[in-house]
């Protein structure tokens, strides 16, 4: 309600006010005749900046616009907005107002005639369309800025609203305050009352259409109603446009200073007097310019030369310039010369068969061996362009600056040079060379053989479970003993004074006396055995003795030694008296026995276990014992009942063992083809190891007394080497292989099994998995 | 114990080389910018002989430069340039943004450059050595100059490396230094002999390159950058040494001659003058007009620890060299349009002979093919309309065979439409053992002076000799073969002997055994051998196994080469056959 009161307020207002500006507008006219009407002028000027209020005393538009013609006919000085107001105050007062106006305003105005013209103009024709709209707009700007009317009542204040006195000031320090400010005359003012609740300002929203358009005054609290001018100004604002609808931001430019010479000068004043005369300071500068010139200081820019100049570069070749660096470098290698088949036309051969050349589609580029295919072209006019050759280029410039380069020292080895140079076997006779008798008769793989001492008889034990004798120079069949299970080892006693042979097969250990040669031996060793007495004290032994009789022994079994596991090898020492046994068994402390044939006695010689052993054997003349585990041979003293030395074969596996006669050197074969040969003298490693067998060696035997020792192995061949020990010990044994022997087939891959040493002869015996034994001589 | 504890890393190997990042650290610049210094002073990389001790410990790839290389880089003066080229190339960005145009005028007349004048002096201190490294120089120049003018490069570089590469060519005909070429499927290679540097290049046909996108011209310009500036300054020497003009002028005959007839075809003097220049149909200025060649008598001193004989090949060697000089001197060529001019017209020039071409082939030709005096041309088609009967009308081949085989070839088997014998390539030296092509055969027996026979009693002999061989070849078979019958004989009797009782006992009359003494002798030395062997070394036995190897794939290879070969020699035999047969 009161809000309403209030606009009814403002209109009337506005109503009122409006009149005097007219009348003051008119009445100034009649003041100021004299050229001092400046201020409504201005006003005026002021005024055309915003939007509405120009046309806002222009109620009159026809003769506006009349005159307005007339003024164009006449010539472009004449113009303005409030000239329809001087004209009708010309009506009024004649022409004299008019002349004096005419005086002063060209100079002033004589720029925006022509826009306030055209401005004018389109004002108008708004105004055509909605005239009474026009009207009301008018009045409803005049009420927007009351303070403006109010500005022209009291015309001594420049503030906006000059009925609240509070200043430029935030408003909410009256918050608090019933009043909001104070009038002129210093009395409160105060704020309309407001008792509106949300409800009402909901209620506001809805029913009001105006409310959208509806702005509190800050300074008198009061709701204002916003007109559609004020509302489309404040749009053209949001926009960013300018605020006057008629304002023209595009004029078209107009050249003042322009090629054209035009009668009127723009400016009027005489030209000085230094536009007609030289510069000095110039005349100055270029002299200077000139003086340089022609002293040469200053020459033409001279041309860039893009060729560039090559002279000798190498005219003084001086030898301080070969630096140290010049002898470090590493020259690049120069690409590599094409051949043949790099042709265009090669000869057949060259050209790639078609697996050939699948199987170089197939490689990598990397790979491949040739580069590029060869072709062949019928004629050079059909060569075509090679698509690589750029690549190649670029990879030898790649070459040429990432490659590492280092200088390697390219020996020219001749590799005749690097064999070594050896005595020729020739020289190093005799040792066996052809395979000369074959002793046939057994049907399983030989296990084991032994020459009888006095080298005449040969003991043979087989996996078909028997012992067969042979005579050696006729490879005849003398005896064939079955014995209860496949023949592990054979042993003839060395003693030349016994005849007793030792077979292990299973858990036992047969002494067998062959009935072979001297009848006296055989009966004299048959009554050593039988001679044997019962000691008083019987002591505890770990192998049952059992005293064949019966069939047994008619077939000339002696003695049955019951071990407790399974024996593998069976070894004399070298008196003839004592035996070694291997049971292997990694687990138990029982692997080696001893047995006294004389006593009936047995010893387990070492309290634990170092490993499985693979073979035994005693040395020829000393008290020593040869003990081989999978990796080691330990030598122990037997008297002092300690360990000597430990082997290091450097072998995966050792598989036999021989001692050299002179006790000083050992050799071992191993199942990973090696043959190592120690010098016991000299260290407790190898002092050669020969890889010359391509399988593994199965056994390994020195000879009694020539420099010889021989090798056997699955690969089916006997290498025999000329080992020599020499007395001095400054000289180290020479080692020359001298000749393999071949002649075992072999089956279950396995090939030969054992080698024995003829014990006079240089002869060499071997057995092998096909149920063969071979003699070499 | 007094003194420091030695640390490890801390002298030796692993202070003297330095790895490529750290390296481009110290020298604080970018990798393109390294990479070009590296390229320009001829700094590569080296591999340590302790890779894991310079690599303090790790066995981490990575490519070491020396620690001294890289000092010696430190003070390069071209580094500068480098940073200065760096700078402008902002400053020209900078100004093209903000489109001043004028600056970009003044940045670029005020471009800075640089020259490698220095680094070349400095990498090859004498001439000697940079003779020796002219190889991929020119290899390069030829590449870069066959490139169409589009982008891929500067057009100067192309321009410049045109020029050289003419350049170089006049100066190995003026020299006739050339020795030997072959037409590979790659391209041309050529091989020169220069103040005693073999000197070998490549050069490719006369095509349009298909540009590989996975190149690097970069690297490739940088390359031609240095290489164009050495090969300047070496030709600039090598003019000198021959007292001709550099930069090369026609002389006065050839000059009057060619700039009558085509002046009116190039817009420019000096464009018309590289065209005549590079047609290397006329002989070139000298400082100090020529008289005709005569060459001194030199004198022969032996030098030390070379004894007459070795002399005697010595000048056997010149003479022939001398001859190969001369080979087509005396002779005239005409070149069809569809050969390649450029390679035939150098070839034939380098060792004498005259050629010329059609007219508007390329400027230059020095007679009409209507000449009479002509005595080869050069044809690469099947067959020719108009014929003259005084010439040979031959196919290019036979230029590059002749020059290779260093006489004058017979000309029969180079005629129009005859299947052309293979082009052998002339760098191949074969040794002992090595497969011998039978047309290097042939070559080789020619050059020797002998008469080439007819070619089926060639082919008898030829397999004659081969029955010959297959006889040897079957004797041995045959012995051993007996050997092994006996052995047989033997080993079964043995059975017999050791098996059966029951068995028929024979006497059967034995045949006296041969002897064969030198064959026992070898096979018992082969033994000895495969004894020794048995005893050596390890580390020399896989020496001498590699060795043994290489050895053993030569020779299948060789043996490869001669079985295919026989094969197809078979093959066309037959061929031959039946067609007799069917007419």
């Amino acid at each position: 309600m009161s809000k309403l009161k209030n606009k009814k307020r403002h209109l009337e207002e506005n109503e009122e006010e409006q009149l005097p500006i007219f009348d003051k507008d008119s009445g100034e006219d009649g003041h100021l005749d004299d050229g001092d009407e400046d201020p409504a002028d201005l006003s005026d000027s002021e005024e055309s900046v915003f939007s509405g209020l120009e046309d806002s005393g222009s109620d009159d538009e026809d003769d506006d616009e009349d005159d307005d013609e007339d003024d164009d006919d006449k010539d472009g000085s004449e113009e303005k907005s409030s000239d329809a107001e001087e004209d009708k105050a010309d009506d009024d007062d004649g022409d004299l107002k008019l002349s004096a106006k005419d005086d002063v305003k060209p100079q002033v105005d004589s720029q925006n005639s022509k826009e306030k013209k055209k401005k004018k103009r389109k004002g108008k024709s708004v105004l055509k369309d909605g005239g009474e709209e026009d009207v009301a707009s008018g009045r409803d700007e005049a009420l927007k800025i009351t303070s403006q009317v109010d500005e022209y009542d009291h015309d001594t204040s420049d503030e906006e609203d000059i009925r609240n006195t509070v200043g430029n000031i935030p408003m909410e320090w009256y918050k608090d305050y019933p009043h909001i400010g104070y009038d002129l005359d210093g009395k409160k003012i105060f704020k309309p009352i407001r008792n509106k609740d949300e409800l009402d300002e909901f209620l506001d929203k809805m029913e009001n259409p105006d409310y959208w358009r509806t702005v509190q005054d800050k300074m008198t609290g009061a709701d204002i109603r916003l007109s559609d001018e004020q509302v489309d100004l404040v749009h053209r604002l949001q926009q960013g446009k300018f605020g006057d609808v008629n304002f023209n931001e595009y004029e078209p430019a107009v050249d003042f200073f322009s090629n054209e010479v035009m009668i009127h000068p723009v400016t009027n004043r005489p030209q000085d007097k230094r536009s007609f005369i030289p510069s000095l300071i110039e005349k100055e500068k270029v002299g200077k310019l000139v003086h340089a010139i022609k002293m040469g200081w200053i020459k033409p820019r001279r041309p860039k030369e893009t060729t560039p100049q090559y002279y000798d570069l190498w005219a003084k070749e001086d030898p301080n310039s070969i630096l140290g660096r010049h002898k470090m470098h590493v020259p690049a290698p120069k690409m590599k010369l094409p051949g043949h088949e790099e042709s265009y036309n090669p000869p057949p051969e060259y050209l790639l068969s078609e697996e050939e050349r699948l199987a170089w589609a197939a490689q990598d580029p990397e790979d491949r061996k040739l580069s590029f295919l060869p072709q062949k072209f019928s004629c050079l006019r059909a060569v075509p362009a090679f698509s690589r050759f750029i690549h190649e280029r670029f990879e030898r410039c790649l070459d040429l600056y990432l490659c590492p380069r280092q200088r390697k020292m390219r020996v020219n080895v001749n590799p005749e040079d690097l064999i070594p140079k050896l005595p020729k076997p020739k020289d190093l006779q005799p040792f066996p060379t052809t395979q000369s008798l074959v002793y046939r008769g057994h049907s399983s793989l030989v296990r084991s053989i032994s020459v009888s001492p006095s080298g005449q008889w040969l003991v043979s034990g087989s996996d078909d479970c028997t012992v067969r004798f042979w005579e050696v120079s006729t490879a005849r069949c003398l005896k064939t003993v079955q014995v209860g299970g496949a023949v592990k080892g054979v042993a003839w006693n060395p003693n030349p004074s016994i005849c007793l042979v030792a077979v292990s097969y299973e858990d036992s250990v047969l002494l067998l006396n062959p009935a072979l040669g001297d009848r006296l031996l055989c009966t004299a060793t048959d009554q050593l055995i039988s001679s044997y007495a019962e000691p008083e004290e019987v002591k505890e032994q770990p192998v049952q003795w059992l005293v064949s009789e019966g069939e047994g022994h008619e077939q000339g079994h002696r003695l049955v030694l019951k071990h407790p596991k399974a024996v593998r090898q069976v070894t004399w020492h070298a008196k003839g008296d004592y035996l070694a046994c291997v049971l292997p068994d990694s687990s138990s402390s029982v692997q080696v026995l001893i047995h006294q044939v004389s006593k009936r006695r047995t010893q387990n010689p070492f309290r634990k276990s170092k490993g499985l052993v693979q073979c035994v054997s005693f040395h020829p003349v000393r008290p020593y014992f040869f003990v081989a585990t999978q990796r080691y041979v330990r030598v122990y003293n037997l008297i002092k009942q300690e360990l000597t030395k430990k082997l290091m074969a450097n072998c995966k596996w050792i598989s036999s063992m021989a001692i050299h006669p002179g006790g000083d050197n050992v050799i071992c074969g191993s199942y990973d083809c090696r043959l190592a040969w120690f010098d016991l003298d000299l260290s407790t490693k190898p002092y050669k190891v020969l890889r010359h067998h391509k399988k593994a060696l199965r056994s390994v035997s020195f000879h009694s007394h020539y420099p010889l020792l021989a090798s056997g192995s699955d690969d089916g061949s006997v290498i025999v080497c000329h080992g020599m020990v020499y007395n001095d010990l400054l000289q180290n044994p020479l080692i020359v292989p001298v000749k393999v022997l071949k002649g075992h087939s072999i089956t279950h891959d396995l090939g030969v099994l054992d080698v024995t040493f003829h014990p006079t002869q240089p002869w060499v015996f071997s057995s092998g998995a096909d149920a063969t034994i071979r003699l070499y001589t | 114990m007094g003194g420091l504890q030695k640390k490890k890393y801390e002298s030796g190997s692993a202070t003297n080389y330095i790895t490529r990042n750290k390296a481009r650290k110290k020298l604080s610049l970018s990798l393109a910018d390294f990479r070009r210094l590296c390229i320009l002073k001829g700094i590569y990389p080296h591999e340590p002989k302790h890779k894991k001790k310079v690599n303090k410990g790790s066995t981490a790839a990575r490519t070491y430069y020396l620690l001294k290389d890289i000092r010696f880089l430190l003070h390069e003066p071209i580094v500068g340039k480098f940073r200065e080229y760096k700078i402008f190339v902002r400053k020209l960005r900078k100004a093209y943004g903000k489109a001043e145009w004028s600056a970009v005028e003044r940045l670029k007349e005020n471009k800075p450059g640089y020259k490698l004048d220095h680094i070349i002096k400095e990498r090859y201190p004498t001439f000697i050595d940079a003779l020796r490294d002219v190889d991929d120089a020119l290899s390069m120049c030829f590449l870069f100059s066959t490139f169409a003018r589009t982008g891929k490069c500067h057009v100067q570089t192309i321009q410049l490396c045109r020029r050289l590469s003419v350049e170089w060519m006049n100066y190995i005909i003026s020299s006739r230094s050339l020795r030997k070429v072959f037409l590979s499927i790659k391209g041309i290679y050529y091989q020169a002999e220069v103040l005693g540097q073999t000197i070998t290049w490549i050069v490719p046909y006369q095509f349009a390159h298909n540009h590989p996108t996975d190149v690097d011209y970069r690297v490739m310009a940088t390359f031609t950058e240095l290489y164009t500036t050495l090969l300047g300054f070496v030709n600039f020497r090598l003019y000198q040494t021959l007292n001709l003009v550099y930069p090369p002028k026609l002389d006065g005959q050839g000059e009057i001659s060619l700039k009558a007839e085509f002046e009116e075809d190039y817009a420019l003097e000096s464009e018309s003058y590289t065209e005549k220049l590079s047609a290397l149909s006329a002989s070139l200025a000298r400082m100090v007009a020529s008289v005709e060649e005569e060459e001194a008598e030199l004198d022969h001193f032996p030098t030390e620890g070379e004894d007459q004989e070795k002399m005697e090949v010595r000048e056997k060697m010149e003479q022939q060299q001398s001859k190969q000089k001369k080979l087509f001197e005396g002779l005239k060529f005409f070149l069809n349009r569809e050969v390649p001019r450029e390679s035939l017209a150098f070839v034939i020039r380098c060792f004498g002979g005259e050629v010329s071409w059609d007219k508007s082939l390329c400027i230059g030709s020095t007679y009409e093919a209507t000449d009479e005096t002509i005595t080869h041309h050069i044809v690469d088609r099947p067959s020719m309309d108009k014929q003259y009967i005084n010439r040979y009308y031959i196919q290019p081949q036979w230029v590059y065979d002749s020059v290779n085989a260093k006489i004058q070839l017979p000309v029969e088997e180079y005629f129009l439409g005859v299947t052309l014998p293979p082009h052998l390539s002339p760098f191949v030296e074969e040794t002992e053992g090595d497969y011998v092509p039978p047309e290097k055969l042939k070559l080789m027996a020619l050059q020797r002076g002998e008469k080439p026979q007819a070619e089926e009693d060639e082919e008898e002999e030829g397999e004659e000799e081969e029955d010959d061989e297959e006889d040897e070849e079957d004797d041995e078979q045959s012995e051993d073969e007996e050997e092994a019958e006996e052995e047989a004989n033997l080993a079964e009797m043995e059975e017999k002997r050791s098996q059966g009782k029951s068995l028929s006992v024979k006497v059967t009359p034995g045949k006296a055994k041969a002897e064969n003494r030198a064959r026992a002798a070898e096979e018992e030395k082969a033994e000895e051998k495969r004894l020794a062997i048995m005893m050596m070394k390890k580390k020399e036995k896989y020496l001498y196994d590699k060795i043994m190897f290489g050895k053993k794939r030569k020779v299948r290879e060789a043996n490869k080469l001669a079985a295919k070969r026989k094969a197809h020699d078979d093959a066309s035999k037959a061929d031959k056959k039946k067609k007799k047969k069917k007419c």
